[in-house]
């Protein structure tokens, strides 16, 4: 079986990143998976740790001390000596921010081609084929690399997470300075992640709230509507603009692209800029007060009204017919 | 200082966009824009000159014919000359071959600074940036919400999936932005009509001194299929007279979703 590399991002206190355990997962359909993550040295054992909860049998560690002397660089020179020591028919980065910046310097600095944002990955005659949804949905596209192994960024959400291993074996590798002059980080603030609800990229529901809800206060029937269905909370660009939600529920073309089960938009046009980042769900519920949203020329189910008597209407209607054991 | 914003040509995701059958982008010249996120890259430049006179701005774009309509507005926008990567062996160029031809235009033309949106919004490819920066040597200071320039001090916030920091590093370096960096200004009269006498020079891969047949060593990566989604179309549509949230709470029941 061949060496597939993953690239583990951790957060400055150590923990894995959510895109971790379902990256293993498709590596692990691939090929056998192999880790490469670097961080200080103290955080050895516990990522290590983490990784083997996360199904991996095999890490390569790179130790540095210099976490906030750089962006990328030490994760990128770890994946270049495992690309040496490993002869990998892939690399797997998660299709995140960091994880663009590592697969690009990467991709340049050891000579290797780049698949974006697959959203399935096989192997066709021992070469890595990827899927990709382009245009918010509108075409599938299927790519590969001819004479190359890929560095593949793969698209946040995507992968089943593995079984818990026994333990990990663990190569330790060392680390140097850039031979460039190199971004320093100052102060960080996480982001808050939503504790209680499920992950906006992999929710079977996702119920957005738009511009027509008309203040922070009203967003709040959104988030109602979301938890009663055990959903994610979305939000059109117009409303993340407003203040009404937070960036990181943006859907849509510059913000996450989702692909859930039931999508439920409330008071959003439907932009073609937000259609591209939903209108692959299986199906599509609008409301909205004006009949001639485009929103509507997509929805299965829509409803011209106020939101503001329909929602809860909703909820209580779900609240009565609910058969779901608490 | 000088000053280099790259531009991106993209179809206008207002209108509908199309993918041939082999992955290439369907570019009817007319739906073809400046993607909105290179324009905000623009203003970057363009707002640094604003504070320092002599700050030089360069609109630099690879891409077909029509991209000259895309600098032809930088230049109106207020870039001083623009530089128009054309060539017929760069259609349907890869993100390894784009960054390689764009790095050596970058190298020609010279820079203090290289402004480039994070993600542009027809191939969402995201790594350019930092491919750029490996090319030259240089730090990558990618996904900026905002930043400051203070003489060759870069100092910036920046956004990932999970955390806002604050970076800084040294000039010369590769920025890019994210949409939450100041939206462009609009073109005015004066500025439509002096783009008309600012330098646009062609460089072709000859200019660059890049044989693209001679280093192939890390493969090519390429489209085996492209399908068009049947597009959706609207199912039922109610007006709400009291009666709407139990007929949707029926429809939800009805496809198991509740």
């Amino acid at each position: 079986m061949s060496n597939i590399l993953v690239f583990i991002e951790t957060s400055p206190s150590g923990e894995l990143r959510n895109t971790v355990a379902p990256l293993l997962g498709v590596a692990a359909t691939l090929g056998h998976p192999i880790c490469v993550v670097s961080a200080s040295p103290e955080r050895r054992e516990s990522i290590a740790q983490q990784l083997s909860q996360s199904g991996a049998g095999h890490v390569v560690f790179a130790s540095t001390d210099q976490t906030t002397a750089s962006l990328v660089e030490p994760h990128v020179q770890a994946l270049t000596t495992a690309v040496q020591n490993f002869a990998p028919a892939a690399v797997l980065i998660a299709n995140s921010v960091d994880g663009r910046d590592v697969a690009g310097r990467l991709a340049v600095r050891v000579g290797m081609n780049l698949i974006i944002d697959a959203v399935e990955l096989r192997l066709q005659d021992g070469a890595v084929v990827a899927a990709h949804s382009i245009f918010g949905g509108a075409y599938l596209v299927e790519s590969t690399v001819h004479d190359g192994i890929p560095i593949v960024t793969v698209r946040q959400g995507v992968g089943e997470p593995l079984e818990a291993t026994e333990g990990a074996t663990v190569d330790v590798v060392e680390v140097t300075a850039a031979n460039y002059v190199d971004v320093v980080i100052g102060e960080v603030a996480e982001k808050t992640v939503e504790q209680d609800r499920p992950e906006l990229r992999s929710a079977s529901t996702v119920v957005s709230g738009g511009r027509g809800l008309g203040s922070k206060e009203n967003f709040a029937l959104v988030e109602t509507l979301a938890d009663l269905l055990d959903g994610a909370v979305g939000a059109s660009r117009a409303a993340v603009d407003a203040g009404y939600a937070p960036q990181n529920t943006q859907v849509g073309q510059t913000g996450v692209t989702v692909a859930p089960d039931l999508y439920i938009a409330v008071g959003i046009s439907g932009a073609i800029q937000h259609r591209a980042g939903m209108q692959a769900a299986k199906t599509i519920v609008a409301i909205n007060s004006d009949e001639h949203a485009p929103i509507f020329d997509i929805a299965d189910f829509g409803v011209v009204g106020d939101a503001f008597e329909i929602v809860p209407q909703l909820v209580a209607e779900i609240g009565a017919r609910s058969t779901r054991v608490p | 200082m000088k000053i280099v914003a790259l531009i991106k040509q993209v179809p206008d995701t207002y209108g509908e966009r199309k993918l041939s059958a082999t992955g290439v982008i369907v570019r009817g010249a007319k739906e073809s824009v400046i993607d909105e996120i290179s324009e905000r890259a623009l203003e970057i430049a363009l707002s640094h000159k604003d504070k320092d006179k002599s700050t030089q701005v360069v609109a630099l774009s690879m891409g077909p014919e029509s991209v000259t309509e895309a600098l032809r507005k930088a230049l109106s926008l207020g870039a001083d000359s623009a530089v128009h990567v054309c060539d017929d062996q760069l259609v349907g160029a890869d993100l390894v071959t784009t960054a390689r031809v764009l790095a050596a235009a970058l190298k020609k033309e010279g820079f203090d600074l290289i402004v480039t949106g994070n993600q542009s919004s027809d191939g969402q490819g995201g790594t350019l940036p930092a491919m750029l920066a490996e090319h030259l040597s240089l730090p990558a200071a990618t996904a900026l919400d905002s930043l400051e320039i203070n003489g060759t001090t870069l100092r910036a916030q920046r956004s990932t999936d999970y955390a806002s920091a604050t970076v800084h590093t040294t000039l010369p370096a590769v920025v890019s932005v994210t949409e939450r960096a100041p939206e462009a200004r609009f073109p005015n009269f004066r500025g439509i009509m002096s783009a008309k006498r600012k330098p646009l020079s062609a460089l072709s891969l000859d200019d660059l001194d890049i044989d693209l047949g001679s280093d192939r060593s890390g493969g090519r990566s390429v489209v085996l299929t492209s399908t068009q989604r049947p597009a959706r179309t609207a199912g039922i549509k109610i007006t709400d007279e009291g009666q709407a949230a139990a007929q949707l709470a029926e429809f939800l029941s009805a496809g198991r979703l509740i």
